[in-house]
């Protein structure tokens, strides 16, 4: 258990920011955190970093507090970009970099690396007003993984980023992980979090509505789609116990059940009314996951 | 440590490599040069448009014996312009050609029976003082050599009416300084106020807008993950105060060789030059300017981290302004009389203290223990700010939102100390 975060509740007043939160995070595997805005991630990050003290619960690292004296081992992303406008890219990076304890030799080898990995090497001595969102983004990836942490926070890491430099951004973060980091990620894209993750949270209003693996989630949510295609109305079949939910689709309608024998009762049902072109059952998305869980809990 | 001084070093060289203050660095010590060689830059352009001429007055009289005396009294002494007389022209001859300006002025004199001079000089200058009086001195010689003829007295009894009064005033208060000394101190003292006024204005309130950048730009996150926000602040106050001494220092040596080079019979130079009263003024002035530097800038870091856009910051520092300004407004009061009551007990108000208790420690010759006693002050003063703007700081950073007002100080504690 590298990262643990025990029943971690956060107040601002009369304000509770996080609730109960319970987060525990294996070496080397990538945990995402889910959640509307305002859910209370950034604070859950800011609590792990130690800018923000729990009300109740603990958060350790390797059975440790964490505490500036971990912080060469932790690399953070923060939402927003965070660096000097005015600076050149080298110089801040380098500076960044030292605060995180590397030496400047190892900094600049560092640096010239991350430079080429991520393909812009050409910016190494321009300022980063003078880059274009999605390169601020890149360096300040770069500013997050260059003195190669144990530990990787990151705070919407995608967002701003064209589809080839998410798969580029992609790599370096499951290379990290391979080495044995521990990531920990927030993200509103539920594509990146089902591809990447192991683990994850979904988070509303400072509660932590589910967690697990994404199979626990999925199997937890307890309700599968079936999609059917076929040519007659298939709109008598909604009635049918278990049946939760029909949605009609071109060429057929997606049914939502609660148990997989009705799966097999839909099939029979459907071919005594005639031929069907296309039968699948389909595991829930995330996304459905997370505006049906998010969505009560606005209710 | 290790981050402390990597701050400090980021804070100090980021801003000292940047064009903007290395070109007002240079600005100013040209400006130096300039002002301490300020004769002669003068003498340059006199030499350049050809100089002065020397005035001629032309005078118009019917009195003949008048004309003589005058012109005879004119040449025992020295004087800066010369007489002339031309009968072939009538007075309103002459007008018209002062008015073409082809001599200077024009003085009209008659003697009545008591022997009392009646002048009128007409010039076309309005702001030429000098000439008027030196015509008037001469004048008066005249007319009294002329009533004393009259009344039969000797030169010497004529002397002795005039004898002036032997006065002189003498200042026996043990914290009053020499005449000469005041003098020499006032002019130190008011530039050196000067300095440290603008130099505590703007170093502070650089260090509000850098705070502010930090925050705005959200690298303050990062920042503060790595560093502590107290280390931090501590380092960008000590960081960009060094480098505030350094421009000091650099106008200093600046300011001293340029005054050193310019040695030759200048005045001004002379009142200043460096005697055993300027020293210690000078050490003063550096005391005061480092504390209240302190002062200030711990004050700015808290108010600056306040903010998280950068275009409050002059809003929320208007306040710290208004006190220095105070301070100052009170010391330049206390430059005609540093022993009012108001000076003694505002230089003992730390925030007033850089500014009011220089101006009595640089002009009068206070016990040692009267500075010593406002610097205790002030230390205490800035350990107790220091204190209570970590706390405000280091939830400052964290706050974001429309936060301009002062009511904002709570809500940053409150948040620092979860």
């Amino acid at each position: 258990m590298t990262l643990q975060i025990d029943q971690v509740t956060k107040k601002f007043g009369t304000f509770t920011a996080v609730d109960q939160l319970n987060i525990e995070i294996e070496q080397g595997t990538m945990y995402g955190l889910l959640g509307a805005n305002g859910a209370g991630k950034t604070t859950t990050f800011r609590m792990i970093l130690g800018l923000l003290t729990p009300n109740e619960g603990h958060i350790t690292w390797r059975g440790e507090t964490i505490s500036y004296a971990t912080s060469p081992h932790i690399g953070y992303l923060p939402e927003e970009r965070g660096l000097y406008p005015k600076m050149k890219v080298e110089e801040q990076l380098i500076f960044l970099a030292q605060l995180r304890g590397m030496n400047k030799q190892d900094a600049k080898q560092a640096l010239t690396h991350w430079l080429d990995r991520f393909e812009i090497p050409q910016y190494r001595t321009k300022r980063v007003e003078e880059l274009s969102k999605g390169n601020q983004q890149k360096i300040q990836v770069i500013a997050s993984l260059m003195h190669n942490p144990k530990l990787l926070i990151l705070d919407e890491p995608f967002s701003g980023l064209d589809p080839v430099n998410v798969e580029m951004l992609k790599a370096a973060i499951l290379d990290f992980r391979n080495d044995g980091a521990t990531i920990l990620f927030s993200s509103h894209r539920m594509d990146h979090v089902e591809e990447l993750c192991e683990q994850l949270s979904i988070m509303a209003h400072g509660k932590q509505l589910v967690q697990g693996s994404l199979k626990e989630v999925k199997r937890g949510y307890g309700k599968q789609d079936v999609r059917i295609h076929a040519d007659f109305d298939l709109s008598e079949l909604a009635v049918m116990p278990g049946v939760e939910k029909m949605t009609p689709s071109i060429e057929g309608a997606v049914f939502q059940i609660s148990d997989d024998i009705v799966a097999q009762q839909l099939l029979e049902e459907a071919m005594k009314r005639g031929p069907i072109r296309q039968f699948v059952m389909e595991e829930p998305s995330l996304h459905d996951i997370f505006i049906e869980k998010v969505g009560n809990a606005h209710a | 440590m290790r981050e402390f001084w990597l701050v400090f070093k980021q804070a100090f060289m980021t801003k000292a490599k940047t064009k903007s203050f290395i070109i007002t660095t240079i600005i100013m010590v040209l400006a130096l040069f300039l002002m301490a060689n300020l004769n002669r830059v003068i003498d340059g352009f006199t030499s350049l448009t050809g100089g002065d001429e020397t005035d001629v007055v032309f005078l118009v009289t019917e009195d003949e014996a008048l004309y003589e005396q005058i012109i005879q009294t004119h040449q025992s002494g020295e004087h800066t312009f010369m007489f002339a007389r031309d009968e072939s022209q009538s007075k309103e001859q002459l007008e018209e050609e002062l008015k073409e300006e082809k001599f200077t002025g024009l003085l009209e004199v008659r003697q009545d029976e008591q022997k009392v001079i009646q002048a009128t000089y007409s010039s076309m200058s309005i702001i030429d003082v000098q000439l008027p009086t030196e015509i008037e001195t001469i004048l008066q010689a005249v007319q009294t050599e002329a009533q004393a003829k009259q009344l039969n007295l000797s030169t010497e009894q004529v002397s002795q009416l005039l004898t002036p009064v032997q006065m002189e005033s003498k200042n026996i208060s043990p914290t009053a300084k020499s005449d000469e000394e005041y003098v020499q101190a006032t002019i130190l003292v008011y530039v050196l106020m000067f300095v440290i006024y603008f130099a505590v204005i703007m170093y502070s309130s650089m260090i509000a807008t850098e705070v502010a950048t930090e925050k705005s730009s959200r690298v303050m996150e990062i920042l503060i993950s790595s560093i502590s926000p107290v280390k931090h602040m501590f380092a960008k106050v000590l960081g960009i105060g060094m480098l505030g001494l350094l421009q000091l220092v650099t106008l200093g040596v600046a300011g001293f060789i340029a005054i050193r080079s310019n040695q030759t019979a200048s005045t001004f130079t002379d009142l200043i030059s460096f005697s055993e009263v300027s020293k210690t003024t000078l050490i003063y002035a550096l005391v005061f300017f480092v504390l209240g530097y302190f002062l200030y800038a711990t004050l700015a870091a808290l108010l600056g981290s306040l903010v998280s856009r950068t275009e409050d910051v002059q809003q929320l520092i208007m306040p710290m302004t208004l006190l220095i300004v105070i301070a100052f407004i009170i010391a330049v009061t206390g430059l005609n009389n540093p022993e009012m009551a108001l000076v003694t007990w505002a230089s003992y108000f730390p925030f007033f203290t850089p500014l009011v208790m220089f101006l009595r420690v640089g002009l009068l010759d206070l016990p040692f223990w009267v500075p010593l006693l406002s610097v205790g002050i002030m230390l205490v003063t800035i350990f107790i700010l220091g204190t209570f703007g970590a706390r405000v700081y280091r939830g400052g950073v964290l706050m974001y939102g429309p936060s301009r007002s002062l009511k904002d100080i709570k809500k940053a504690i409150d948040l620092g100390k979860e």
